[in-house]
């Protein structure tokens, strides 16, 4: 293992804006890991990508290259949680067992849970009294556990929390297990969005949600001055209470107005992430799978994240198709398998060379995809991962894919 | 007599791809088929390399011709959630002026980006709607099924579920009772929910968790479609033999000669390593097979194609779900 490398390169912000005449460079890891400055890596693509995996071995390789890390996941496989010692949601990061100290790093773990983190904001800028009222109503309760972007944003909430807590120090307890420096680098795994840009938005919207002209609506009678009952709003309240009934509309006005009490709050706590996102301490990876859509949404990300002036650090290109191991052309191993099986249709060698086409096919194709994606995108530094041959559910098979990340293999 | 295919699979998994194929195959002997996509992707419009679909049912593909060369034909619609509430309004309440002063005041948005379970009841509403026409819909086509693209497997139970949904929130109104109705016929076996998978670990185990809920939910499980099936060029004993390196190396010189190919050195190696890397990965597969063969559902293969999906590639998986009996 190599130590921190003595050159550092800068880093620059890259995407369809940045400078133009380049093509794609490797994205160099272990420098973006070892270098210091770097203290949050995003991970973000569509789903089925291996995002979740390429968290974990980054955050690993980190560690293990002395950087105090602890990654965030949002629902990684069974095994691979168990493996990490987080077998279950947990609210605050556990040390993972079995990480190779010696380079003075370490790695904790964390698994997001959406409706604590959630609860965990309320309490913290409401009243007792106001919490326990939106706590418990049914639009509370429904929007922190299955409102699509909620999971987004209480992952970039936390992300934020243990910026604070652990990163600059802050709240974190006498009794607590961690405080100020705990970690010097968060990786954050993001949720399986459902388009590429739901989690960067999920502050706004929530935001733009709450400042709404129909929730400053709802809110109007219980402010008092009944000249905002317009003859629209009567209608619309007529209509809603007709084909939702009374109860709807009574629930939804009392979560409104409890939650406009700690709205403020909501507001700032986002766009303080927000800003934490922009700034040069935090990096971009995008994940993407050698698949049409994954590599369609990879390139929105490039853009979106360019377009918010968010700092990109590279393309991991994951699950790659092994490079063939001969160098014969597809076409000569289809029409030498088609001779042998005229003439004996079990043929091994026949079998073989079937084998080799599919796997040059399978090869070209991918390299294709590439290709145009980077013709599109020539500044974005990648790295390609090839595939393993099963999942990984171990340290070890974190460990493999961390090297082959960082080209060692 | 299935009337509603929900495909649903782990990101990843080919469910977009499934759920196209699936209707092609579905669509023969002058039968109309309605293909409907409720996520905002637009990846009907990408497979089948047209303009991005609006909120309209639009003729999109003949389906694949039967035995008799008899096709049916396939007709695709987006479906988002603003539109679908606007259209409910509409045709339930002839809501006018009112209707007009809900965009206005920003009601339609709130309702569907925000009201949770809402987003969910409108896209499932319009469902059920091209299932069951009614006379409300004047002059709209008649379908003899419908496929829904459907959520992810980890979201299709409470998707489906909707008037679980909206328990808590809307207890009783016109709402709640049309609700009831729509999961009479999602739990009826009018509808069958497929799974899509590839053979992996994570994706299997999605969908055995996935058929549990949906079972636990009173939802009728279909069938599970395993996708990207790798290649089954070697026999059982031979890909026994490429693992155990036994396999007879001067045999094998001696066919690529006869084969006519010219054999430079490192292609023997080179195959022999590439047929242990597949044999190892099939080995696995294999493993997952089983696990797929416990959970007691139909399945399908479908291969996975070396070139990629495009619209030839599309009737090609539609003839083998056929011929396996799906569609």
């Amino acid at each position: 293992m190599t130590t921190s490398s003595s050159t550092r390169r800068t880093r620059s912000r890259v995407g369809p804006e940045g400078p133009a005449g380049r093509h794609a460079s490797d994205l160099d890891v272990d420098s973006l890991l070892d270098d210091r400055r770097t203290g949050i890596i995003v991970c973000c693509g569509s789903g089925g990508v291996g995002k979740t995996t390429a968290s974990a071995a980054l955050a690993l390789r980190a560690a293990e290259r002395g950087r105090k890390v602890v990654v965030l996941t949002i629902d990684p496989a069974r095994r691979l949680a168990q493996s990490m010692g987080i077998p279950e949601l947990g609210n605050t990061p556990r040390p993972v067992v079995g990480v190779d100290q010696a380079a003075g790093g370490s790695l904790s773990a964390m698994m997001l849970d959406m409706k604590r983190t959630f609860d965990e904001v309320v309490l913290s800028q409401a009243s007792p009294e106001k919490a326990e009222q939106i706590l418990a109503n049914p639009f509370y309760i429904a929007l922190s556990s299955s409102f699509a972007g909620t999971q987004e944003y209480m992952a970039m909430e936390k992300l934020g929390q243990l910026h604070r807590d652990h990163v600059l120090g802050g709240t974190a307890g006498a009794g607590e297990p961690h405080g100020q420096g705990d970690f010097d680098l968060i990786v954050v795994d993001t949720p399986p969005s459902r388009s590429a840009l739901d989690f960067l938005d999920a502050p706004e919207r929530l935001s733009s949600f709450l400042d709404g002209r129909f929730v400053r609506l709802m809110l109007a009678p219980a402010r008092g001055p009944a000249r905002l009952m317009t003859a629209g709003f009567g209608l619309i309240t007529n209509a809603m209470t007709r084909i939702l009934g009374a109860q709807f509309l009574k629930d939804l006005q009392t979560f409104v107005a409890a939650l406009d009490t700690v709205f403020g709050g909501f507001r700032q706590r986002a766009q303080q992430t927000y800003s934490l996102l922009q700034a040069d301490g935090t990096a971009f990876l995008v994940v993407a799978a050698p698949e049409p859509d994954a590599l369609r949404e990879a390139a929105y990300f490039v853009e979106r994240l360019s377009d918010d002036a968010m700092p990109l650090a590279g393309l991991i290109l994951n699950r790659a198709s092994p490079e063939p191991d001969s160098a014969l052309p597809a076409e000569d191993a289809v029409a030498g398998a088609g001779r042998l099986r005229r003439q004996d249709p079990a043929s091994v060698t026949a079998g073989l060379l079937r084998l080799h086409a599919d796997q040059v096919r399978m090869v070209e194709r991918e390299r294709d995809l590439r290709n145009r994606f980077t013709a599109a995108h020539p500044q974005v530094p990648t790295a390609v991962v090839p595939a393993l041959a099963g999942d990984v559910h171990d340290l070890d098979g974190l460990r493999r894919i961390g090297s082959l990340l960082g080209r060692e293999e | 007599m299935v009337r509603l295919h929900v495909v649903t699979g782990k990101g990843g998994t080919g469910k977009s791809t499934v759920a196209s194929a699936l209707a092609l195959a579905l669509a023969r002997g002058g039968r109309n088929i309605l293909l409907c996509e409720v996520e905002g992707r637009q990846g009907i419009a990408r497979i089948f390399d047209v303009d991005p679909l609006p909120y309209a049912e639009r003729r999109i593909a003949t389906g694949l011709p039967d035995p008799d060369g008899r096709k049916g034909v396939v007709h695709a619609l987006h479906i988002d959630a603003e539109s679908a509430l606007l259209e409910y309004l509409a045709m339930y309440y002839r809501l006018g002026r009112a209707g007009r002063a809900l965009d206005r005041f920003g009601v339609i948005e709130f309702a569907t980006t925000i009201a949770p379970g809402v987003r969910d009841v409108l896209l499932t509403g319009k469902v059920y709607e091209a299932v069951q026409r009614n006379s409300r819909n004047k002059g709209a086509i008649e379908y003899d099924a419908v496929v829904l693209d459907a959520p992810p497997t980890g979201r299709i139970t409470q998707f489906l579920n909707v008037s679980n949904e909206l328990a808590g929130l809307a207890k009783v109104g016109p709402i709640k009772s049309q609700s009831d109705t729509m999961m009479t016929l999602f739990r009826s076996p009018q509808t069958a929910v497929h799974l899509v998978t590839v053979l992996e670990e994570m994706p299997v185990q999605e969908t055995a968790d996935g058929i549990t809920e949906l079972r636990s939910a009173g939802l009728p499980v279909g069938g599970v479609v395993v996708n990207q099936v790798r290649p089954q060029d070697l026999a059982d004993e031979d890909l026994a033999a490429v693992r155990a390196g036994t396999l007879d190396r001067v045999r094998v010189e001696d066919e690529l000669k006869a084969a006519g190919l010219e054999v430079e050195p490192g292609l023997v190696d080179g195959l022999l390593k590439e047929a242990r890397d597949h044999a190892e990965r099939r080995a696995l597969e294999d493993e997952q097979r089983a696990v797929v063969g416990r959970l007691d559902v139909p399945t399908y293969d479908l291969p996975r194609l070396a070139g990629g999906i495009d619209l030839g590639a599309l009737y090609e998986l539609a003839s083998m779900l056929r011929e396996q009996g799906l569609g």
